[in-house]
């Protein structure tokens, strides 16, 4: 009976959870819909409306007014996501959609130190709620009353969402631009404004389910992120743009985590299991399932493709005088650089971490930008190199050179495995399906404490006696870092290479032409796996230690920021994005607290000043605008 | 003139497409705009609806500037735009896409009402759309796409259609229910400017015709001049 | 030409979709250095018909044989290498390679190069593409980007793509889809020619009826899923059942059809 009666109350926890993560995901779902935007930014607006919350009940008081608290907050929540809306993503709207997702990230950076300047780092737990502070007597437990209200909210926003949608000519317009929005505008609707109400809609969404939490979860900074992960699941699982496939999703995701608790630890033939565990990965192993057996979500249909899908790629041409001069001047530095740096060895130290960042940035781009897989999950590589050469160095007592060698061979088979699963979507679905891989991986990490350290990570991970001078370390990065981007560059430059970029262009003509397209991506994602474990490997030794933030989700979103600042259509943007996002970094955090918002100002002034990613753009004013593209 | 094009020139990216365009459609006109493929004839007719990358020149409709206005602005004055690929909701209902196009009924600027139309009226215009109101869009055969996308444009009462290409890609069953439906409009009196490449439907349908070339104006005159005239005929539109 | 022995010979033909008959038991016959157009109204079963054959659906019921080999079940790009080149209704090639990388692509896939990951792409076999692309008349424009191409020229590409690996059947769904009638002309007296020269059999869709009048050795045609007629272009002209489904009543028609006629 008991047992009963606490999987009832599981049961009944999950419900009220799926609530708030629900109306975080509608909204993310209407807004991508209508805009084709992904918005990074909407866990930040959840977050928000936590904080909100906390100062608007704060300021009217408890009581009755507690409840016009949580509407105020839900209110100003969709007021800033109309700004936000008005004031940048208009100026966006047509650029290319990782430019967008850029956009967005860069929010998240400010906004996260917006609310720490306004709320300070501490954790806010708000008031509870007036008239539900009791509990509910059920099965013989107490179940708090204002997690039974939590419940309720869910399907009440779901019915009245769908009434929006179904019954109102702001609905059918919303639906409408869903599919075609240049012709809803063509049609005599002023697109401007539907967008700012979707977006403003979403907004406030999300801000009421960051509200609805005041009581039952205190206010951080760390939610932003959780949540945006949360509610990408949660979307893609029930289907971009299907607020009914969110709802199912949630629900099944919130239930599977709470049924996970309930079991606790479980022997499974002799093994015992923690189920309490698996809450970490439940929902991205769910996600990965489903994006499997139902590519398009439970309730989705293949995504249209992008109307404005940005500028057609330059035909790649072999590198002129000019850019073999700088080439060669470049490289020239670099080698001398520790001889002229010899009154400060921080500099050397620096362009270490410069290194492998270009070395990781352009085994991204390389799927990314030639390969057409637009990898959120790219860290996992990352971290499997650097994982594989740490345990290998300390559980085999291998030397370093032995590390590097297999540590890139143990991320290619981390490809290899997760590839195959990846290359079978595309789009936002194979953006998500990557990003879930990372994050299972992340969790094992985190852990396994008896393997991998677990949360603390593992040290002791140097390199061997004649590599130990930080100088002599640098050399050989250098000299792999330089080997592994002319490889990719090779690569890029013969038929393989050629075979990518068709594929990208046209699966149809590339299936006509006898091409296996996703054999092609598939052999591509491991390459590129194969060159991001070596970054990590390099970076586990030249750090001496390594925890799980190298395979977190912040540093696949580092990667792709590196390489969309760069420019995703040239060679030299990976280059370029992560010398000059390595470098931002370490000049902005080391002057100011503020510094991701610092960045986050930084990466929206370039977004909007240099659409084409600086490399992008450095080439279009040498080489003038000859290339550009014409056609009616 | 109900429209009146001057000097437009337009862009889609750096590349110019089309070069100081002059055109003009009186009320109860049917012009067409005649070109080989890629002389910018949809181009043009997107640059008057404002849907292109980069515009210049003066554009007035009823008196009005509509040189920088928005499309849902120039829409919102009273001018239909009626796309080549057609663009239907396909997730909406007949009836829903139908709504999407409901804009206000008008009045010419002389007080008299302008051609009004509701689903019902529309229904009756094309029977095929009256029989299955409730059929999402995406289940409809070619031509039925193609009769919706037009009573859909018609919904927001215009009194100037832009039709782009209307016979292209269509059997010739529908192409001549096209030339029917087009002629019935012009005698409700709906002005419609169309571009086409097929001489014959052009000539059955139109009053006057422009004839374009690599974004150009190369010809202005009535139908039936052009019909004749087998010089600018071979010359332009490769006859 | 129709009493050589078939190359491709479709029999009992049959692909629903939800419940909804859309090619419903159709066979038909085509033979080295024949024209073939298949015709019909919108949403007749010409798509699905053409999709059965090059491999993007797999039929129901019946059988494809090609060759003498079954080709129900095999995905299109075994369908390609098999000799079957196609094109298609809105051209596809590469954007962002040039038009003879687009050739070269289609060799190197041919020469089964295309795990090659030292030599350099651009070098390979390039005469030999630009041979190709001069038989189309596009070697003039062989360096500049597929993505600035008139479309009549990127139609003209697509089918030099289409002859890199030397096929013996064509499948062209509306090639003359988008061009002026003097380019549909051009690109269809070129096809015939390939044809005649080379042996080629082709089938293809088209809206234009003074192409497929013009071009066509032999016609079928397609009403609601099924066969309703068979035959020589002079026969299709007058059948009476083509008439009503797809030609129309007549009295508009009379002129555009003189228009196409003329064209």
């Amino acid at each position: 009976m008991d047992a009963v009666a606490s999987f009832v109350a599981q049961l009944l926890n999950g419900l009220a959870g799926a609530s708030s993560l629900f109306l975080v995901a509608a909204g993310l779902s209407l807004i991508f819909g209508v805009t084709r935007i992904v918005n990074f930014a909407h866990g930040s607006f959840y977050m928000v409306g936590i904080y909100a919350a906390y100062s608007a009940v704060a300021w009217i008081g408890e009581g009755p007014g507690y409840w016009a608290g949580l509407v105020l907050a839900a209110v100003a929540v969709g007021v800033l996501g109309a700004l936000i809306e008005i004031l940048l993503l208009r100026r966006i709207y047509h650029a290319p959609e990782l430019f967008q997702l850029l956009a967005t990230f860069a929010l998240v950076l400010v906004i996260k130190d917006a609310a720490l300047w306004l709320w300070g780092p501490e954790e806010l737990l708000g008031p509870r709620a007036p008239g539900l502070r009791g509990s509910v007597p059920i099965l013989g437990r107490q179940f708090p009353s204002y997690d039974l209200f939590l419940i309720v909210v869910g399907p009440l926003v779901l019915g009245l969402l769908w009434l929006l949608l179904t019954r109102t000519r702001f609905g059918t317009l919303v639906r409408a631009a869903t599919q075609d929005r240049e012709m809803v505008g063509a049609l005599g609707v002023n697109q401007a404004w539907l967008f700012t109400a979707v977006f403003a809609l979403g907004a406030m969404l999300a801000g009421l389910g960051g509200a609805l939490q005041l009581p039952r979860e205190p206010a951080n900074l760390e939610l932003d992120l959780a949540t945006i992960g949360a509610a990408f699941v949660v979307v893609v699982v029930g289907g971009m743009g299907s607020i009914p496939g969110a709802y199912v999703a949630a629900l099944l995701i919130a239930e599977l985590k709470a049924i996970c608790i309930w079991l606790g630890v479980v022997e499974i033939a002799g093994v015992s299991i923690s189920f309490s565990k698996l809450t970490l990965v439940v929902e991205f192993l769910v996600m990965a399932v489903v994006l499997v057996v139902r590519p398009w979500g439970l309730m989705g249909r293949p995504q249209a493709p992008s109307r404005n899908a940005g500028a057609a790629e330059a035909p790649l041409r072999a590198p002129d005088r000019l850019a073999k001069a700088a080439i060669a001047a470049v490289v020239l530095a670099l080698f001398a650089l520790p001889a002229l740096s010899s009154q400060s060895p921080y500099v050397v130290i620096l362009t270490i971490d410069i290194l492998v960042a270009v070395l990781f940035a352009a085994s991204l781009h390389f799927i990314m930008g030639p390969g057409g897989m637009h990898s959120f999950g790219h860290a996992a590589y990352f971290g499997l190199g650097a994982y594989g050469a740490a345990i290998l160095l300390r559980a085999t007592g291998a030397p370093m050179e032995i590390a590097l060698i297999a540590a890139p061979l143990i991320a290619a088979v981390g490809a290899l495995v997760f590839g195959w699963f990846c290359v079978r979507l595309s789009g936002v679905y194979l953006a998500m399906l990557t990003l879930a891989f990372a994050q299972i991986a992340w969790a094992i990490v985190y852990q396994w404490d008896a393997f991998t350290g677990g949360s603390n990570g593992l040290t002791g991970v140097w390199p061997s006696a004649w590599f130990s001078d930080k100088r002599a370390y640098y050399a050989l990065t250098l000299a792999l870092v330089l080997a592994g981007v002319f490889v990719l560059r090779r690569i890029l430059y013969a038929p393989f290479g050629y075979a990518m970029r068709a594929v990208r262009d046209s699966t149809l003509r590339a299936d006509a032409i006898g091409i296996d397209v996703k054999r092609v991506q598939w052999v591509a994602f491991v390459i590129g796996g194969l060159v991001a474990g070596l970054a990590g490997a390099l970076f586990a030794f030249s750090k001496g230690s390594i925890s799980p933030e190298t395979l977190h989700v912040a540093k696949s979103v580092d990667g792709l920021v590196m390489v969309l600042l760069g420019g995703v259509q040239t060679l030299a943007g990976p280059v370029v994005g992560a010398t000059l996002f390595t470098w931002l970094h370490d000049s902005v955090a080391r002057s100011t607290e503020y510094w991701r918002a610092m960045l986050g100002g930084i990466i929206l002034i370039l977004v909007l000043l240099f659409p084409q990613g600086v490399a992008g753009f450095v080439r279009q004013v040498v080489y003038g605008r000859r290339e550009a593209k014409g056609g009616s | 003139m109900l429209l009146d094009v001057h000097a437009l020139s337009a862009w889609y990216g750096a590349a110019q497409i089309l070069f100081d365009v002059d055109l003009g459609v009186r009320r109860g006109e049917v012009v067409a705009l005649m070109g080989r493929n890629g002389a910018g004839k949809s181009t043009t007719l997107k640059a008057i609806m404002g849907m292109v990358d980069r515009r210049k020149g003066t554009l007035a409709f009823m008196g009005h500037d509509i040189s920088r206005a928005e499309p849902h602005r120039v829409a919102q004055l009273g001018l239909g735009f009626v796309p080549e690929d057609r663009r239907i909701f396909t997730d909406l209902t007949v009836a829903e896409n139908l709504a999407v196009g409901r804009q206000p009924s008008r009045r010419w600027p002389d007080g008299s009402d302008a051609p009004t139309w509701t689903p019902e009226h529309l229904y009756r215009l094309f029977p095929n759309l009256g029989g299955m109101p409730d059929r999402p869009g995406g289940r409809m055969s070619g031509g039925e796409q193609q009769m919706l996308t037009v009573a859909r444009t018609l919904m927001g009462n215009p009194f100037l259609v832009l039709l782009d290409e209307p016979s292209e890609g269509v059997a010739p069953v529908i192409v001549e229910q096209m030339a029917q439906m087009i002629l019935e409009l012009k005698g409700q009196g709906v002005s419609i400017l169309l571009s086409e490449q097929n001489m014959h439907f052009a000539e059955l349908v139109s009053d006057r015709a422009y004839v374009l070339e690599k974004g150009q104006i190369r010809y202005t005159g009535t139908m039936a001049d052009l019909a004749a005239n087998d010089e600018v005929r071979r010359a332009y539109l490769s006859l | 030409m129709t009493a050589r022995k078939p190359l491709l010979v479709a029999s009992g033909l049959s692909k629903s979709f939800g419940g909804v008959k859309a090619v419903d038991g159709i066979d038909f016959t085509l033979a080295a250095g024949e024209l073939l157009a298949l015709i019909g109204p919108n949403g007749a079963g010409k798509s699905t018909t053409f999709n059965l054959v090059n491999g993007q659906l797999v039929a129901d019921t019946g059988s494809i044989r090609f060759g003498g080999r079954e080709m129900v079940g095999m995905k299109p790009r075994d369908i390609w290498r098999m000799g079957v080149g196609r094109t298609f209704q809105i051209a596809a090639t590469f954007a962002s390679l040039t038009v003879v990388e687009n050739v070269q692509m289609a060799l190197v896939s041919a020469d089964d190069r295309l795990y090659s990951m030292w030599r350099r792409a651009a070098d390979y076999r390039r005469s030999d593409a630009l041979d190709l692309l001069d038989l189309v008349g596009m070697a003039g424009q062989a360096d500049r980007p597929c993505s600035v191409l008139a479309y009549g020229d990127v139609k003209r590409v697509e089918l030099a793509i289409a002859l890199a690996n030397q096929p013996k059947l064509l499948l062209m769904d509306e090639p003359t889809a988008g061009m002026a009638p003097r380019e549909r002309n051009d690109l269809m007296a070129l096809t015939k020619s390939l044809v005649v020269e080379r042996g080629i059999a082709v089938l293809f869709t088209e809206h234009s009826m003074d192409v497929v009048f013009a071009y066509a050795d032999r016609i079928i045609v397609l009403a609601r899923g099924r066969l309703i007629a068979e035959g020589a272009p002079q026969t299709i002209r007058d059948h009476p059942d083509v008439q009503q489904v797809y030609f129309g009543s007549g009295k508009t028609f009379e002129k555009a059809a003189a228009a196409k006629g003329t064209a």
